[in-house]
């Protein structure tokens, strides 16, 4: 480490989509790293103690590096020939490369769409059946006296929402701290979250819903039978304590994970939750919120369903946006061989979908970028190397709770933005589909220009 | 012996945090092969920490290293694994119309192949 560092105040770590932006960060001048991020967790400390500037081409096309130019124009074409072409991603960049993302799906007549499908996609769902009751991480600091965590482990997917917003934290009506608060998790298993909870409960492996369900008749009045306990693992004591602890507090919230939505029963239980959450109202203020993972995947819903009027899954063959879950989603565009080329942006599909998709992959012509070699770059017809969003590149993210953040740079990267490489890509994709299509599209191409 | 159980991926901290030095590295290929199980299950399986298990079901099959976990912790009938690369091999492209495949709650098969 060099004694030639600065520091940066406010930063905003991008790991998470907690997004806190009280890092302070000690940034080596000369060997280009952060060698400190004060209020940093785990996640976090790691996060900024690994990236560095990579020591690799800023573009490769087949694994031989080439300019950034000739990959430009070796993506455009790719996308422009192909006949179904799909874009995902985005849960890792500013929300000003997602725009562009979902302009060269629409200019492409291709299809976007983002980690939300294999992350809280199903939630997406459910809340377009049964509504969202919102709400601000402020909120839940300074009002909510019970904190319920459903199907998931903030303690090592969201370490400082317990202690920032949610459980240890003081707030204008919660000035005790977690001495204020009532703390329930509800989970399959013993997880790390465990000791910040006043109530445990377990319930049986996917049986959430029927225990969302039973809670939700119990709120409404009705009579449940004690052989609830058989189908939930729960007993009709604890749901109707629960139940009481609900209606009486003065701000409740949930939180809840993907052990709700990856698991059988997807959006159904989702909504159940949403569901409970509304019938609440009738009794007290009641909000759910979906922990979301990824620093800006939160970002990633918002542009897109500002874009096209849907979250994710967005196809735009017939030249406007369409939405269908199960048809355009990632996962099923590629492992039913529908994608006939690909454009992986600031994600691993390859590390985590299943295999059916990855063997696809390996079929088709695949665009990446990221920051860092992955598992997908490897597969890369066209690879790029971009700069680390929040670390080397400033930007707007949203965090959980929809509120957007303006990002700090650290200190300057050799490699691009996903934004600026997006942004070329976009203008050349202009050009060949106005070439391809003629001249109807010239609209278009006075419109962005 | 082998016996179908449920198989959960989800996030340990050791695999947050290694997934930020590279998928590539050591510590997160060690970290994502892990499996936990509690170890009632594993006595009756026959099962020693640090023993290697093969999961597979219809759709194909992956290989890794027993971790043993109380009773209490976690329950019989299920077993608790890293989010990773291995569970991809036991992944359905399905998503029965939601854009998810199943990827919690998957039935496996789970089969003693080496003892440490």
């Amino acid at each position: 480490m060099s004694e030639n560092t600065r520091i940066v105040k406010n930063a905003t770590c991008t790991f998470c989509g907690c997004l806190c932006d009280d890092m302070e960060l000690t940034v080596d001048i000369d060997e280009n790293r952060i060698t400190k991020a004060k209020n940093a967790c785990t996640l976090g400390r790691a996060w900024y103690a690994e990236h560095v500037i990579e020591d690799q081409p800023a573009a490769m096309i087949d694994g031989k590096e080439v300019s950034v130019e000739a990959a430009i124009e070796e993506a455009a074409q790719v996308l422009t020939r192909a006949k179904f072409p799909i874009i995902y991603g985005l849960s890792d960049t500013t929300s000003e490369a997602q725009q562009e993302a979902v302009a060269i799906a629409d200019y492409m007549h291709g299809t976007i769409d983002t980690t939300t499908s294999v992350c809280h996609g199903p939630t997406g769902m459910a809340f377009q059946g049964v509504g969202e009751s919102t709400m601000t991480l402020g909120e839940v600091k300074n009002r909510a006296d019970l904190v319920i965590f459903w199907g998931g482990n903030p303690a090592v997917s969201h370490p400082r929402l317990f202690t920032r917003y949610a459980v240890t934290t003081t707030g204008m009506f919660t000035p005790g701290g977690k001495k204020d608060r009532t703390i329930v998790l509800v989970d399959i298993r013993k997880t790390a979250s465990e000791p910040v909870a006043n109530i445990n409960i377990r319930v049986k492996p996917g049986k959430d819903f029927e225990m969302l369900w039973a809670l939700r008749a119990l709120v409404k009045g009705k009579k449940i039978d004690p052989s609830i306990e058989k189908v939930t693992g729960v007993s009709l004591e604890v749901l109707q304590d629960l139940v009481e602890r609900m209606k009486n507090c003065r701000y409740g919230v949930i939180f809840f994970g993907m052990g709700l939505t990856m698991a059988r029963g997807r959006h159904f239980n989702s909504g159940a939750l949403q569901s409970l959450a509304t019938d609440l109202n009738e009794f007290t203020h009641f909000v759910v919120k979906p922990a979301r993972g990824h620093g800006n995947v939160t970002g990633g819903d918002n542009v897109v369903s500002w874009s096209t009027g849907y979250p994710f899954g967005v196809n735009f063959n017939l030249g406007y946006p369409r939405f269908n879950p199960g048809e355009y989603t990632t996962v099923d565009t590629l492992s039913n061989g529908d994608a006939d080329a690909a454009m992986f942006i600031a994600c691993d599909p390859a590390s985590n979908f299943p295999k059916a998709a990855i063997e696809h992959m390996k079929r088709i012509p695949v665009i990446t970028l990221d920051p860092k070699h992955t598992m997908t770059s490897s597969l890369a017809h066209v690879a790029f190397t971009t700069s680390t969003y929040g670390i080397n590149t400033g930007g707007t993210v949203y965090r959980m709770d929809d509120v957007p953040i303006s990002l700090r740079k650290a200190y300057d990267s050799p490699f691009p933005s996903d934004e600026k490489i997006l942004t070329a890509i976009k203008n050349r994709v202009i050009e060949l589909t106005h070439a391809k299509r003629g001249a109807s599209d010239t609209r278009e191409k006075r419109k962005v220009a | 012996m082998t016996e179908t159980m449920i198989l959960i991926p989800g996030r340990t901290n050791e695999q947050g945090t290694a997934l930020n030095k590279g998928k590539f590295k050591q510590e997160y290929q060690t970290e994502t092969a892990m499996l936990d199980i509690n170890t009632d299950e594993m006595k009756r399986l026959g099962l020693e920490e640090g023993d290697q298990v093969r999961l597979s079901n219809e759709v194909g099959e992956t290989v890794v290293t027993c971790r043993g976990k109380k009773p209490e912790d976690l329950p019989n009938g299920v077993l608790f694994i890293p989010y990773g690369p291995p569970t991809t091999h036991l992944m359905s492209g399905e998503t029965y119309g939601s854009g998810m495949p199943v990827s919690k709650h998957m039935e496996v098969t789970i089969e003693k192949i080496a003892v440490k």
